[in-house]
């Protein structure tokens, strides 16, 4: 089973979006200049496209969040759209309900795309299986597989300071092991054609057979981050000291956290990134977060472009084909 | 009643026989092989021409979800999957609801099947008091109620000192203890194998090292006991190899695997396939690998169906979310065929794994067909094409990655000890 079959019809246009692993240049590259083109609304005295006007979309979240539901509801109203935010993480599932029940009753709802987020990896994917055909699923973080809008507004961001990808080299740093959003940011510069793309991280933080998704493995940071274009810091999760992953937060940061001094080792020119929330003085000292390198502010703006653009795409993708049409 | 079965090929490996002969039964026994013996009365005959007769299948792991489980399938619904499937003999783990180390639940496992008559249902009883590997099971009761052995099923018992002593009170009863090897750390909240699939698809990875750490941790706990062990459900070539080097070092030990384990790999997991969800996991094609030449070398005596049949909902989710296990017995024989045909070992070697390998790990005189066996006897067709499907699937669980997938070769009649519980 190719890993994009779901998600792409017999001409091989984007019906869901649900992980990068699989999709061509030519996609990722229309994302990104279909989000160009749409990121001038925001300047606009009426921020609003015409694009899913009458549409439902439904932000089905079964796991907390704030930015990316957040940016994806703004997303939606941006194209014209009805917006209904579920969180379901504490309402049907706790009475016992099954995944399929609760997609059926929002079913019954007539909505036209679902944004989903949830726990277990596959869900997305498993939900884009069962859903009627004129529904499109977009995935808003599936455990630790998949991230693809926050890969492609990493790409957006990248883009507009380093535009040539064939001498960009990339080093993400943190806990690529439950990482969504260092899986989809690795697909994404594989396509795109980067140069180089290193993970630096303890062993305990990096899945068996990194490699195999197309990096190279620094152990060291100091050694990961020479001459690098970009730097992308992850959250590390609190949590990961109890599971005899890490030994404390104060010996992961004097071994991985981005300070200046380190940041020197880097292309003088190269930016900052951090998907956020940021956890201040565990990955990243106050000082580059919020020093002239960073971007990480610009990419929770360019968030909103590129689901606009991937809203765009998809539900395009379904008035092409009729069966899908409702 | 006198029943002959003529014409076919008979393959009876544990009597060195392969060639076409015919096979008289009466009494519930072989009376004879080849030639009719006289007076004998035929009052039924199966024609078996161009097809092979062999003993029933003897399935050492399969999961009838009776007692307990009722909603999934029961002792009925499965035996009668086993009987289409040529499996005469079924070996029951203790982890039923209520779990089997009282001899009541021995007991009513066995009326039961009774009932069903359609295969013969042993039972392990438990190691340790409703497996918490705390206490001691009542072995001796339970080898009288007629347990066949004695098994803590997939809860490792993670204390040391307790296993080493259930360990030496089974031996004391001359009950082989049935272990399966996983490391309840290593295990914990994973749903895949650790590896390139696992990395892709963000699934919590279970290492090998899970299965190794465990069988070399039993294996210097057996030293010195003498306790006949047998490792249940083989998944990694590591654990392959030391089951092996303790075989030569002259220890008392066996092993069987999966037919599934066999055939699939962690790749069969793409696109989250929630029907390869199994546990243990499908490893590397490495992996799969040391487990056929395992089985090829006789270090792994027995492949069984691990039979788990569930309802349609425990399949239904995100793959982390899915129940692990696959429903086996209408497979069980045509994944061994299929072994056959890919030269992975001979037919014969096969059939010796289905049937005499399993019956001598439990130590019992099944698995041969000859004179004065019970006739439990499988009868098949080795040319015969289908296709699975859940429409036609005897088991009353339809979670079968196989389902849409073509076999060769398909039980056409059953016996067993002498009657005919099977006939297409």
């Amino acid at each position: 089973m190719n890993p994009a079959s779901v998600q792409l019809d017999e001409q091989g246009r984007l019906l869901h979006f649900l992980t990068l692993e699989g999709l061509t240049r030519r996609h990722l590259v229309e994302i990104l200049d279909t989000a160009e083109s749409l990121s001038g609304v925001a300047e606009r005295r009426v921020k609003k496209l015409p694009t899913l006007r009458g549409k439902t979309v439904v932000n089905l979240f079964f796991e907390p969040s704030t930015r990316t539901r957040t940016t994806f509801e703004l997303a939606a109203k941006r194209l014209s759209a009805d917006v209904l935010n579920l969180n379901i993480s504490t309402s049907s599932t706790v009475k016992g309900e099954t995944l399929l029940d609760t997609l059926r009753n929002i079913e019954a709802m007539q909505c036209d795309m679902f944004v989903v987020r949830h726990a277990q990896s596959g869900a997305a994917e498993f939900i884009a299986r069962h859903v009627e055909p004129h529904i499109a699923v977009l995935n808003a973080g599936d455990g630790c597989h998949s991230h693809p809008t926050q890969g492609m507004l990493d790409m957006f961001t990248i883009r507009r300071h380093k535009p040539d990808f064939a001498h960009l080299r990339v080093a993400i740093v943190g806990d690529i092991l439950h990482s969504r959003v260092a899986r989809s940011q690795i697909h994404a510069l594989n396509i795109l054609g980067a140069s180089e793309v290193r993970v630096v991280a303890p062993r305990t933080l990096l899945p068996a057979f990194v490699e195999d998704l197309g990096v190279r493995v620094c152990y060291d940071l100091r050694q990961g981050l020479r001459d690098v274009d970009v730097i992308i810091m992850l959250r590390l999760q609190r949590e990961r000291m109890q599971g005899a992953l890490l030994p404390s937060a104060q010996e992961y940061y004097e071994q991985y956290g981005l300070n200046e001094e380190r940041l020197a080792l880097a292309h003088p020119e190269a930016i900052v990134m951090h998907p956020g929330p940021i956890n201040r003085g565990v990955e990243i000292d106050s000082a580059v977060a919020d020093g002239p390198r960073s971007v990480i502010l610009e990419q929770v703006t360019n968030g909103i472009a590129i689901r606009m653009a991937i809203m765009s795409i998809t539900i395009g993708a379904h008035a092409h084909d009729g069966r899908r049409r409702r | 009643m006198g029943i002959a079965i003529r014409g076919g090929r008979l393959l009876d490996p544990a009597n060195g026989v392969d060639g076409v002969m015919d096979l008289f039964i009466a009494d519930q026994q072989v009376a004879a092989v080849g030639g009719k013996p006289r007076g004998f009365r035929i009052e039924r005959e199966i024609d078996a021409h161009g097809q092979v007769v062999c003993p029933g299948l003897i399935d050492l792991c399969a999961r009838l979800r009776e007692p307990g489980e009722e909603h999934r399938a029961s002792i009925a619904s499965e035996t009668r999957a086993a009987a289409q499937a040529g499996v005469t003999t079924l070996v029951c783990p203790p982890d039923t609801d209520p779990v089997i180390d009282e001899t009541a639940v021995v007991e009513l496992i066995r009326r039961r099947a009774e009932a069903a008559g359609q295969a013969r249902v042993l039972t392990l009883g438990a190691l340790t008091q409703g497996l918490q590997g705390e206490q001691l099971a009542e072995m001796a009761a339970l080898k009288e109620a007629g347990c066949v052995g004695v098994s803590n099923a997939l809860a490792p018992v993670t204390n040391t000192l307790v296993l080493r002593r259930s360990l030496e009170y089974a031996a004391t009863y001359r009950l082989t203890v049935f272990l399966t090897p996983m490391d309840p750390w290593l295990t914990a909240g994973g749903c895949a194998h650790e590896g390139v699939m696992a990395t892709h698809l963000g699934l919590t990875g279970i290492p090998a090292a899970a299965e190794t750490s465990m069988v070399a941790r039993d294996l210097a706990l057996l030293e010195g006991i003498g306790v006949r062990t047998h490792f249940c459900r083989l998944s990694s070539a590591g654990a392959a190899a030391m089951v092996a080097a303790a075989q030569a070092r002259g220890m008392p030990v066996t092993a069987d695997v999966s037919a599934h384990h066999l055939q699939l790999t962690e790749l069969d997991l793409a696109g989250f396939n929630s029907l390869c969800h199994v546990s243990p996991p499908l490893r590397s094609p490495q992996d799969r690998d040391g487990l056929r030449a395992g089985l090829a070398s006789g270090v792994i005596a027995a492949i069984c169906s691990d039979h788990q049949p569930h309802e349609p909902d425990a399949k239904e989710a995100p793959f982390g979310d899915t129940l692990p296990g696959i429903s086996g017995l209408d497979t069980l024989l045509a994944l061994g065929l299929r072994l056959a045909e890919e030269g992975v070992l001979p037919l014969p070697a096969v059939i010796e794994r289905l049937t005499a390998g399993p019956a001598r790990i439990l130590g019992l005189a099944l698995g041969q067909l000859g004179p004065g066996a019970i006739a439990d006897v499988c009868v098949f067709d080795p040319e015969q094409v289908w296709i699975l499907d859940a429409k036609t699937m005897v088991s009353r669980g339809h979670n079968s990655p196989f389902l849409g997938r073509g076999f060769r070769g398909k039980v056409t009649c059953t016996l067993l000890a002498g009657k005919i519980v099977y006939q297409a």
